[in-house]
């Protein structure tokens, strides 16, 4: 009966939708309020319905009702109840309503906190909003339908994926979603603007907001990926450049660089026609992203051939709204006048530079995702595009953009002088250079990657605190660090989120650089040396958990004979999907992580067990959080508030 | 997410007992070995969904991770292997593109896109820099409208 109604729910949030798309362009058309005035409840009763609906499917989930398809495919009466949860989005069609759920989330939120925004905007960017969830709805309903009931339904169910039944990766999509869905709001600003052919300043502050708080989700999701598959995937590493991560990576590069673009929007009045097209692409990114998970085409052209239903409608959803958006692109550009002015050498100049490397290292990761299906297509070659391609295409942008950032980020606004902008950073440059210096001395015939990250992330990290630094002005130290407090919040968090991209860029490299690797046999009781540690088998143990057999193996880590850690990594197995995982056992520390892994038993005896020391692990994810840290600083900037706040001061005193 | 396929596919097909790099196929000497994995991490398991052989648990994989280590011991430099491994299982096992042909343009797609990207913009900049690109004053002045909204926002 829940079951029903939450079916009947999104069949009603599809006609919602629809009225919220159709009667609010119609009104700001006409200039009718009464029309103008749907959009809002529209967009609240859409939420309202998606969200019952995503319930009676949670619903049906912890109760383990398998009379549902979705249910039995992806459950089991044993799972613990997290997984039982998490895995209404561990499948297509339960992420596919999550999504359509986010996605009125932000409508809804729209509806709420936009009455700082013109009438026509704020009408029309609903309803576009709507007009994507129309797309999502009528896909579920028509191709992924949560709902579908089983006829004879059967004992239990078939359970979750096991590398799906795991903390980090039961909160991972809901982050990414918020990141995903929530450029749909750029998008949808984008397009309202160009329907109302007008873009200026408070157009750049009503869409930043937006933009900051889809990238710092983004940002967490990719991170807590990311932190998945190190520890789950059993050899340490973070970062494949499989399509599913580059589907997700290719919006955060957009989104990065729409943030930054806003500002000059916001600021000085230019970059606007360039900043609509970001906001559209980074969406349609999103969107593309969409594609390559959900309709397996850049595994093989012929996976896609399977099932080309859903692959064929979510391209069909792409072509309309971004051959829509851009179609009327083309026609309003040209009437978008750039106002501000500035030099060849200024803030604006340095954020055109920022935003070109942004968007062309996400090109690079575009054309490098799907040149595998265009080889195929076009030239009849079947081949792969991997780790290597990446790293030779991909970092020497990022690395322009660490070495262009701190300039960029103290340049004066308008006209500013190179060299005079680089005095303040001198310091910065001199450690920079030292300690890589250092680094390169320190270690002899490894490549030259870790240097280059220690310099990079100190001249990074370094150039942020001089820009807060330099920002109090002049006069004596105790009076600057008293101005450093009364900073903006959006100064702080600008350096916050560099700072933590410097980390990020630090670890990725000492990682990449610096990991060291052990492979052998080892009998119980066994011991042997791992860089300065040395690690004992003490014994290997079958344990039953909930839902798999495991075996766990234990193992101490000493260090000059004390004991730094005891780990248990464990093989396990999970009879009812038939499937082994390992589960590698990790000693988080500051400088470093321990990483066991045990194997297979031997034909001579004993294990095989592989061990690595993974270098300044913990900063790369506590390099992402600083950035996303900052971003949240960024938004909760007073200038964001300002006109709520009048709003109130507005009705308290209703006689003036 | 390509490690779940994978993983189904495995549990489809036998589940194999090797997993990744296995202490019987290292080898003595460090210096072959390191040779052995650089190569063998940028030679994709060709069953698997995207893992090179060197990750990869799959029977296949651990065949090729020795194949490598044999040619290496035969005396092949680099080149010769991968080109060896190629000649039996297509350019698919291969992670970096070679660049020739068609797969120029992935190559220089990037640096392409870079240097018409940076005289866009450098043309962009340089138009901004000269004040007859402003619009007369009238055309941009806010509406009476908007002057009471933004005084409404300002809180005056």
């Amino acid at each position: 009966m829940i079951v029903e109604f939450g079916h009947f729910a999104l069949v009603l949030a599809l006609a919602v939708a629809l009225v919220q798309t159709v009667v609010p362009l119609w009104g700001a058309y006409r200039r009718n309020a009464a029309l103008m005035a749907v959009a809002e409840p529209a967009a609240m009763i859409q939420f309202v319905l998606i969200a019952a609906s995503f319930a009676a499917l949670t619903y049906a989930f912890v109760t383990s009702d398998f009379s549902l398809v979705l249910v039995v495919q992806n459950s089991h009466t044993l799972k613990p109840m997290l997984y039982k949860i998490s895995g209404v989005w561990g499948n297509h069609e339960g992420s596919l309503l999550l999504w359509a759920l986010i996605l009125a989330l932000f409508g809804a939120c729209a509806a709420w906190f936009g009455d700082n925004l013109p009438p026509t905007l704020k009408a029309r960017v609903i309803a576009v909003q709507g007009s994507i969830g129309v797309a999502f709805l009528m896909f579920m309903l028509f191709t992924s339908n949560p709902f579908l009931r089983l006829e004879v339904p059967p004992l239990d169910g078939m359970d979750l994926n096991p590398l799906l039944q795991d903390p980090g990766l039961a909160f991972h999509p809901p982050f990414l979603y918020l990141g995903y869905v929530g450029l749909s709001m750029a998008f949808s600003f984008a397009v309202a603007a160009l329907i109302e052919g007008r873009v200026d300043a408070a157009w750049g502050r009503w869409v930043r907001p937006w933009t900051l708080a889809a990238w710092i989700f983004l940002t967490i999701g990719i991170a807590l990926g990311s932190w998945w598959a190190y520890y789950e995937l059993g050899w340490g590493g973070f970062w494949f450049w499989d399509p599913v991560e580059n589907a997700s990576f290719m919006p955060w590069l957009l989104a990065a660089a729409l943030l930054h673009s806003a500002i000059v929007v916001e600021k000085r009045e230019s970059l606007k026609a360039w900043t609509i097209l970001l906001a559209i692409m980074a969406f349609g990114f999103s969107l593309i992203g969409t594609f390559i998970v959900r309709s397996g085409v850049i595994t093989s052209v012929h996976s896609f051939a399977n099932d080309p239903e859903r692959g064929v409608f979510i391209l069909l959803i792409l072509a309309v709204f971004m051959g829509g958006a851009l179609t009327l692109f083309a026609f309003r550009a040209g009437s978008m006048e750039a106002k501000g002015l500035f030099a060849m050498v200024s803030r604006e100049s340095a954020l055109v530079a920022n935003n070109l490397l942004l968007s062309v290292a996400a090109f690079v990761v575009f054309i490098g995702t799907i040149w595998p299906l265009l080889a195929e297509l076009f030239f009849g070659r079947t081949l792969s595009v991997g780790e290597p391609f990446f790293n030779a295409a991909f970092s020497p942008f990022a690395v322009a953009l660490a070495v262009i950032l701190p300039i960029g980020a103290m340049m004066p606004w308008k006209r500013g002088e190179l060299l005079r902008g680089l005095r303040p950073l001198i310091p910065a440059m001199l450690l920079a250079f030292a300690l890589g210096a250092l680094a390169w001395a320190m270690q002899t015939g490894r490549t030259a990657l870790g240097p280059v990250g220690v310099a990079l992330g100190i001249w990074v990290v370094l150039g942020a605190v001089l820009d807060l630094w330099t920002r109090t002005g002049r006069g004596a130290v105790a009076g600057r660090i008293a101005r450093l407090g009364r900073l903006p919040r959006a100064d702080w968090g600008k350096a916050t989120a560099h700072a933590g991209m410097g980390i990020t860029v630090f670890a990725v490299c000492a990682m990449l650089a610096w990991k060291t690797e052990d492979i052998r046999i080892v009998r119980e009781g066994g011991s042997y040396a791992l860089g300065p540690y040395e690690v004992t088998l003490t014994s290997v143990d079958e344990v039953q958990g909930p839902n798999y057999q495991s075996t766990m193996a234990t193992m101490v880590v000493r260090r000059d004979g004390a004991e730094v850690a005891v780990l248990t990594p464990e093989k396990r197995f999970y009879p009812v999907q038939g499937m082994p995982t390992t589960e590698a056992a990790i000693d988080y520390g500051f400088l470093r992580d321990i990483y066991l892994v045990i194997g297979d038993p031997q034909d001579g005896g004993g294990y095989a067990v592989r061990s690595y020391i993974e270098p300044f692990a913990n900063w790369l994810w506590g390099g992402c959080l600083i950035m996303a840290f900052g971003g949240l600083l960024s938004l909760t900037d007073r200038r964001y508030r300002v006109a709520a706040g009048a709003s109130r001061r507005r009705a308290a005193v209703p006689a003036e | 997410m390509k490690r779940i396929l994978l993983v189904l596919l495995l549990a489809v097909a036998p589940v194999s007992s090797a997993q990744a790099v296995q202490p019987d196929e290292v080898l003595a000497d460090p210096g072959l070995e390191a040779r052995a994995r650089a190569i063998s991490r940028d030679l994709r398991c060709p069953v698997c969904q995207g893992e090179s052989i060197d990750d990869s648990n799959a029977p296949i994989s651990r065949d090729l991770r020795l194949v490598v280590r044999e040619r290496i011991m035969a005396g092949d430099t680099d080149a010769e292997v991968l080109a060896f491994v190629v000649d039996r299982y297509g350019e698919f096992v291969l992670f970096n593109p070679r660049a020739e042909g068609a797969n120029l343009i992935l190559w220089l797609a990037g640096p392409g896109v870079f240097l018409l990207g940076a005289a866009g913009a450098l043309v962009y900049i340089r138009r901004r820099g000269q004040p007859v690109a402003t619009e007369s004053a009238t055309e941009t002045a806010l509406t009476a409208d908007e002057q009471a909204r933004l005084r409404d926002l300002i809180g005056k």
